[in-house]
């Protein structure tokens, strides 16, 4: 809906300061669509060429950009191919360079990782943080939530088409701890009296596992549990990946 | 400037994918039959010493049956090349990264219209250029209003191209194969009945005609680019397969050309509007 592919049944977006609905606002805004097709007949420079004059650029900064674009996404060496004769991989760095062909301000892309080796993915990740320094906003949409931790700053969780969590990785090893516990004699009431330091407390049987927001909390919670009673065989502290958290944050799936 | 780069991407695109060759070899093969076809009715005309005023009228007539193969072969080829170009690159997505560039929606259909619309004129300029000069070389004929019925052919033929775009924007690629063929067979069959109606005098016969020139005109502007080209004396004295008979009018083609206005201003209008 924001590059405008899809018409919102009602009201309005804003992209850039402008509505989305501006075509001029998407001289500032690349794309990586997920399944990245194209004419499949032209060359990889004749693509980079013929996307970067749909954006306005000149042929002049053309020539002098698309070598060093192909270079910075590894397909120099394939410059005269056909894209029919691309791997899936291959095709994916295609599509990146064109979403970057005219130096957008803001670059969405859409699982820019799949189909890709680990040279591959490491090479989306050194271009995202090249497109971040020099200015520009990146939205990676992705489901492999390995990529995304290491990537980017911020993160946001879309259920339903609503944003229902967000989360600011760059504070996030501190923000959330998860802790499991293993003993015996569990009172009843141990669980209410962890919730002053949990944001979550989980009891099952001879285990509980809570989350908590700071390393400066656990030795209150080890103390407050034997307190009351219980036997610890085992305190197991570790920081919380962004796949726990989405599991947590978007709920278990029950398909299985 | 997006109509212009748009329109030279689709043309590249039939000269890379070796559509346009294709067309244009098979299109040589047909000259090359219809060549032979004029050189061995010439030799059996001087073996018979046939006289000069019946074998002008016939080999006229086997020009402008010439003619209209060309021009059945325009209207078929144009349809076949463009009929993927909207719907399949919607199903495909290949749309979705031009889609979202700064260019406005009407300009990719526009762009590829006019894309379409420049091979079509190399072919049907080819093709009525090659059909004449066979005609002329070995046949001794030339068709009256060459360029007019050239013209109106060529009128046709971006009928049918917006057509195929029209429903492009809403159906799968073969679900618009099947109506845009379709649209053009009923207008052929109505167009031969019209046809007929010069032996039976029936004027039902030509309201069948009528009605179908309206819904959809391409075989109408065919019979008037016929009426155009062949000599009056064999229209007029049914020496031809394309009789003057209910010819159709001015106001037709007027008409042809709105409906083709229409067609394509309710392809963008719908194209604007939909998801991709």
């Amino acid at each position: 809906m924001l590059l405008g592919l899809v018409k919102p049944t009602d009201g309005a977006a804003f992209v850039l300061g402008a509505l989305s609905t501006d075509v001029q606002v998407r001289r500032k805004i690349g794309f990586l669509p997920e399944d990245f097709r194209f004419y499949e007949w032209l060359t990889p420079g004749e693509l980079l060429h013929f996307h970067g004059r749909l954006c306005g650029v000149s042929a002049s900064q053309l020539r002098e950009r698309i070598p060093r674009l192909l270079e910075l996404v590894g397909l120099t060496p394939h410059r005269d191919k056909r894209l029919s004769e691309f791997s899936k991989g291959m095709l994916q760095r295609a599509g990146l360079a064109q979403a970057l062909v005219h130096e957008p301000e803001l670059i969405f892309l859409d699982e820019p990782t799949s189909g890709l080796d680990p040279m591959g993915r490491r090479l989306v990740r050194d271009v995202i943080r090249a497109q971040r320094d020099r200015g520009a906003t990146v939205f990676l949409n992705s489901h492999l939530l390995s990529e995304v931790e290491i990537t980017c700053d911020e993160v946001a969780f879309i259920k339903d088409g609503e944003v229902i969590a967000r989360r600011d990785l760059r504070h996030s090893p501190q923000d959330e701890i998860r802790v499991v516990v293993r003993g015996k004699n569990f009172s009843p009431q141990l669980t209410t009296g962890l919730k002053q330091w949990a944001t979550s407390v989980d009891t099952g049987g001879e285990q509980i596992t809570l989350t908590t927001k700071s390393l400066e909390t656990l030795p209150e919670i080890l103390r407050h549990i034997v307190a009351s009673g219980a036997n610890v065989y085992e305190f197991r502290p570790e920081r919380l990946s962004l796949e726990d958290l989405f599991v947590r944050i978007m709920g278990e799936d029950r398909g299985l | 400037m997006g109509l212009w780069l748009m329109a030279g991407i689709t043309f590249r695109e039939a000269a890379r994918r070796k559509i346009l060759w294709t067309a244009l070899i098979a299109g040589a093969a047909f000259l090359a039959i219809f060549g032979i076809g004029l050189h061995l009715q010439m030799s059996e005309f001087h073996t018979r010493n046939t006289a000069p005023f019946l074998r002008y009228q016939v080999m006229s007539s086997v020009l402008v049956i010439g003619l209209y193969t060309v021009d059945l072969l325009a209207v078929v080829m144009t349809i076949l090349t463009s009929i993927d170009t909207i719907s399949g690159e919607i199903a495909s997505g290949t749309i979705q990264a031009i889609a979202m560039k700064p260019i406005a929606r009407w300009q990719i259909l526009a762009g590829k219209w006019t894309g379409f619309a420049g091979m079509v004129a190399i072919y049907v300029a080819m093709m009525f250029g090659g059909t004449i000069a066979m005609g002329s070389w070995l046949g001794g004929v030339a068709p009256q209003n060459a360029i007019r019925g050239a013209l109106l052919v060529y009128l046709e033929c971006l009928v049918a191209l917006t057509v195929t775009f029209m429903f492009g924007t809403w159906f799968s690629t073969l679900t618009n194969g099947v109506l845009v063929l379709g649209l053009h067979g009923l207008a052929f069959m109505g167009g031969w009945l019209e046809q007929m109606s010069g032996f039976t005098q029936s004027s039902k016969l030509v309201l069948v005609g009528i009605y179908t020139s309206l819904i959809m005109p391409s075989e109408a502007i065919w019979r008037r680019a016929a009426f155009e080209m062949q000599p009056p004396l064999a229209g007029s004295l049914q020496f031809t397969v394309f009789p003057d008979v209910s010819v159709p009018s001015s106001t037709m083609i007027g008409y042809a050309v709105v409906y083709m206005v229409i067609a394509f201003a309710v392809a963008i209008y719908h194209f604007q509007r939909r998801d991709l």
